[in-house]
């Protein structure tokens, strides 16, 4: 579903990405790990064309895509700090969102789960960041989209509601959905996922299935596997 | 003065009214069709009464003393190729005609209807429509030109002649006229002891009014409207101007007056509304101006370095560009008691006069003088900032040229 | 066409910044008509009203909201839209939002007092918004942090209010032996805020105060295609912020 060759890129002098190859299918669902400033959100930007790439090629669905902004149809995007019009309302960024994509068959199972239809008329300027977030996971599912690219999907959620979000990621993932998450919350992924991308320093450090980094490790935690795996790692080192 | 112009005036009245032996009448009903016949017919003391119609008299000389009338309006056309009246003789009355079509010449000044070195003569209540010049007084004395209506072709320069035009003249008294669309509405040359009252000169292609060499006159009550370049007063002296009005004079070169190596004048009373300058002063010496208007002009006065013992006093400007302009320092002018309403000082002791004195030469107005270019700058912010610093820390415009007790209100009506 | 715009406009409209603005331009409008005599002397007055704070507002307030909106317009950036469009929508958007406050809080008293002499100005202030707008999109495209990029927006204002000018007025000193007016001329046309006010003082019919100035503007362009000429320039400072920002836009990192 998206094929990612020699992706580099450059801010200024700084390397933020350097080399990245990446293979993502359907089904899987993908946590994106890594330290601070390991380039997990410049790669999702790319794949987004939010970041523009220094050199490189990002297929999607077989296809080069360049300027053609269509791909996006296929997209559900949940960015990390949301930010919306102060003065609109929850109902009208809704609206106006179903307006500018022209679609307007609408997943609306996360706005009814949040109750995000029974406060429309509130102010999103008014919000607290929590609500943001719901309002951002539910504009990310709206579209049914074949890709859902979520940035730290669960942070300032409160634990029952960042539980019907990995419900809803679920049931996405086993409707052959690709998904993509980078979280710091190591253990919040841990019944999600289905495969590990670790990146460090712009690079991709390893891409493998969950199962196998349990093997290997002899971990069932994924937060201690991913440890030990690194721990052996810097012992190979 | 008056009263000698009043005596004069009644005993005319008398003179012709006693000595009216004979009424020759001309027209189409009556037994003579032609003027020229009751001119050659008339005798001192006689009048003439031309009734309505259209006469091609080619050029009529009037050399006795006779009334020369017209009823209701006879057009008398000169069909472009003659002077249309030539008076020759003293104490003539031409009234009540329609003048048209004189001729056009670029070495002979025709005219409507001119007065060759006579005296005495009355000519009032005439329409004067597309002659060249209009009513010409060369080397007349004591005459009175009243209550006529002048227009010419207000093309340009070449094709229009003066309207009241006065040639080496003396006691001539212009009253109540209107003259348009000529070269310049009134010409006074080597005129002297003589008054422009209450006419009315507009839209002339150069000069609402044309003064040279004329000494001891005084033009009082006229009004000066969209001339080509203003009212122009050269090389005169003892010349009074009372209760005018300069309207809208607007053009790259043009002023309210222009006042041109003059001496001993007065200019009280006047308004100068919208013109380009309200007042040029060039070479000019004690000159009395006082209780005169100036509101939005461009400039309301300027005074060249060449002016000496200028006065300027209760003088009241307001929404003016600039208030005055020089190009030097101008040392020997007096400004007093004016009304600014740029200024912005206080009058403690209340007695209606600034306690601080105002400079009413602006530092932008100092740069545009020295470097017209940098007027492209008119308005903007810049130009704001450099007049208020200039206010608040005087240091670049004339140290001298000040009004040191400005009124705080306005006075005139 | 472009679905973006509306809500942009609806958005900016809705700021109390934005209602601030036209508040303040009409309570000064209809001051300064009331108390001036003529409507040309108010009209004057307004003159620099309008150069000074039509600028100020466009450029600082477009830079603003676009540091602001950086997430929205991420949002917007990651659904299937054009960047073209969403630029498009924003300038667009912002400048017919400045356009529409400066028209109703000059607007308004302008019609009120029946200024006719005030089109041209009213012209002018459109233009502006849309110029200046359009350069503080520009700016804040092009620089990445905020403050830094405030402060540039506040350089190239002064600049094009007092820095230009006290250049102009340096050189017409310093080349005074030689004929400035034409010169002065074309460098004026690197000036939108000059252009503005040397198209009000065409209309007012200043320009016969401005002396050879005013005669050459006169005599070159003639009053009327003068300001159809400067008209044509002030739409190509409206229209050039755009395609310039719109480069670096496309290439911009989110």
């Amino acid at each position: 579903m998206i094929e990612i060759n020699a992706l580099h890129k450059y801010f200024g002098k700084f390397q933020a990405l350097s080399d990245v190859n990446l293979f993502l299918e359907k089904g899987h669902c993908y946590a994106l790990i890594g330290p601070n400033g390991s380039g997990k959100t410049t790669l999702i930007k790319s794949i987004l064309s939010l970041v523009i790439p220094s050199s490189g090629k990002i297929q999607i669905d077989g296809k080069v895509w360049g300027n053609n902004p269509e791909y996006r149809k296929m997209i559900g995007y949940m960015p990390q700090n949301p930010r919306f019009p102060d003065s609109m309302t929850i109902g009208q960024i809704f609206s106006m969102m179903k307006d500018v994509r022209g679609e307007y068959v609408a997943d609306e199972e996360l706005i009814r789960s949040y109750h995000i239809d029974q406060m429309s008329h509130k102010k999103l300027g008014t919000l607290s960041g929590g609500t943001k977030q719901k309002v951002n996971a539910a504009l990310a599912f709206l579209f049914t989209p074949q890709i859902l690219i979520l940035d730290e999907p669960t942070a300032g959620l409160d634990p029952v509601s960042a539980e019907i979000l990995k419900e809803k990621i679920q049931q996405e993932r086993r409707r052959g959905k690709l998904i993509l998450i980078t979280s710091h919350i190591l253990s919040d992924l841990d019944d999600l996922i289905s495969d590990l991308v670790f990146m460090q320093e712009g690079k991709i450090m390893v891409q493998c299935s969950l199962d196998w980094i349990k093997q290997e490790t002899q971990q069932h935690v994924l937060t201690k596997a991913i440890a030990s795996w690194m721990k052996n790692q810097n012992v190979d080192r | 003065m008056i009263v000698r112009y009043f005596l004069l005036f009644l005993s005319l009245n008398l003179l012709s009214s006693v000595l009216r032996c004979h009424v020759i009448e001309v027209g189409s009903h009556s037994a003579i069709h032609h003027i020229r016949e009751a001119l050659a017919l008339a005798v001192d003391g006689d009048t003439i009464e031309v009734g309505r119609g259209n006469y091609q008299e080619q050029n009529l000389i009037v050399s006795k003393r006779i009334c020369l009338i017209g009823k209701d309006y006879p057009v008398l056309d000169g069909e472009m190729k003659y002077e249309i009246i030539s008076v020759t003789g003293d104490s003539v009355l031409i009234k009540g005609f329609h003048l048209i079509n004189s001729g056009v010449s670029g070495t002979i000044d025709y005219a409507g209807i001119k007065i060759y070195d006579a005296s005495h003569v009355v000519i009032e209540d005439n329409i004067l429509e597309k002659t060249f010049f209009g009513i010409y007084s060369q080397n007349a004395k004591n005459c009175i030109i009243r209550n006529n209506r002048l227009s010419s072709f207000g093309v340009d320069e070449l094709q229009c002649g003066n309207g009241v035009h006065c040639w080496k003249c003396d006691s001539m008294q212009i009253i109540h006229n209107t003259v348009m669309n000529h070269r310049d509405g009134i010409y006074f040359e080597f005129v002297t002891n003589s008054i422009i009252w209450r006419n009315v000169s507009e839209k002339n292609i150069r000069y609402g009014l044309h003064f040279m060499f004329s000494n001891h006159d005084t033009y009082v009550a006229n009004y000066f409207h969209q001339n080509g370049a203003g009212v122009a007063v050269m090389f005169s002296n003892h010349v009074g101007m009372f209760g005018n009005n300069f309207t809208d004079n607007w053009g790259d070169s043009s002023y309210g007056i222009l006042l041109k190596e003059i001496s001993d004048g007065y200019i009280e009373g006047n308004s100068f509304f919208s013109n380009t300058t309200g007042i040029v002063m060039e070479g000019a010496s004690r000159i009395v101006t006082s209780k005169n208007k100036f509101s939005e002009n461009g400039n309301a006065l300027r005074i060249q370095a060449s002016c000496m013992d200028i006065t300027l006093q209760d003088n009241e400007f307001y929404s003016n560009m600039f208030d005055v302009a020089t190009n030097g320092s101008l040392v020997l002018n007096f400004f007093n008691h004016n009304y600014w309403d740029r200024y912005e000082g206080y009058d403690l002791n209340r007695d209606q006069l600034g306690d601080v004195p105002f400079r009413p030469v602006s530092l932008y107005g100092m740069i545009t003088e020295k470097n017209p270019p940098a007027m492209i700058l008119f308005g903007s912010f810049l130009t704001k900032i450099l007049d208020r610093t200039e206010r608040v820390m005087p240091g670049l415009t004339p140290e001298n040229l000040v009004d040191p007790q400005p009124r705080m209100k306005r006075f005139l009506l | 066409m472009n679905k973006l715009l509306k809500y942009v406009i609806a958005d900016i409209l809705r700021t109390k910044v934005m209602i601030a603005y036209t508040v303040l331009l009409f309570l000064i409008s209809f001051v300064v008509f009331a108390l001036e005599n003529s409507p040309g002397k108010g009209v004057l007055t307004m003159m620099s009203v309008v150069l000074f704070m039509v600028p100020l507002v466009s450029i600082s307030f477009s830079a603003i909201y676009l540091y602001n909106s950086a997430e929205f317009v991420e949002l917007m950036l990651s659904q299937p839209i054009n960047r073209n469009k969403v630029w498009a929508g924003i300038f667009i958007g912002l400048g017919l939002s400045l356009i529409i406050a400066f028209a109703v809080g000059y607007g308004i008293p302008m019609l009120l007092f029946s200024a006719a002499d005030g089109w041209v100005l009213f012209l002018t202030g459109i233009f502006l918004s849309a110029c200046f707008s359009g350069l503080g999109l520009l700016s804040a495209v092009r620089v990445r942090d905020k403050a830094r990029g405030i402060g540039a927006v506040l350089m190239i204002w002064i600049f094009f209010s007092i820095i230009f000018d006290g250049l102009v007025l340096f050189l017409s000193f310093q080349f005074a032996d030689y004929p400035l007016e034409k010169p002065l001329m074309v460098l004026s046309a690197l000036n939108p805020v000059d252009l503005s006010r040397i198209l009000v003082l065409l209309d007012m019919n200043i320009s016969a105060l401005l002396g050879y100035t005013g005669a050459i503007f006169q005599s070159n362009l003639g009053t009327w295609s003068g300001m159809v000429f400067i008209s044509i320039i002030l739409l190509f400072w409206c229209v050039l912020p755009f395609f310039w920002s719109i480069k670096f836009f496309r290439k911009k990192d989110l």
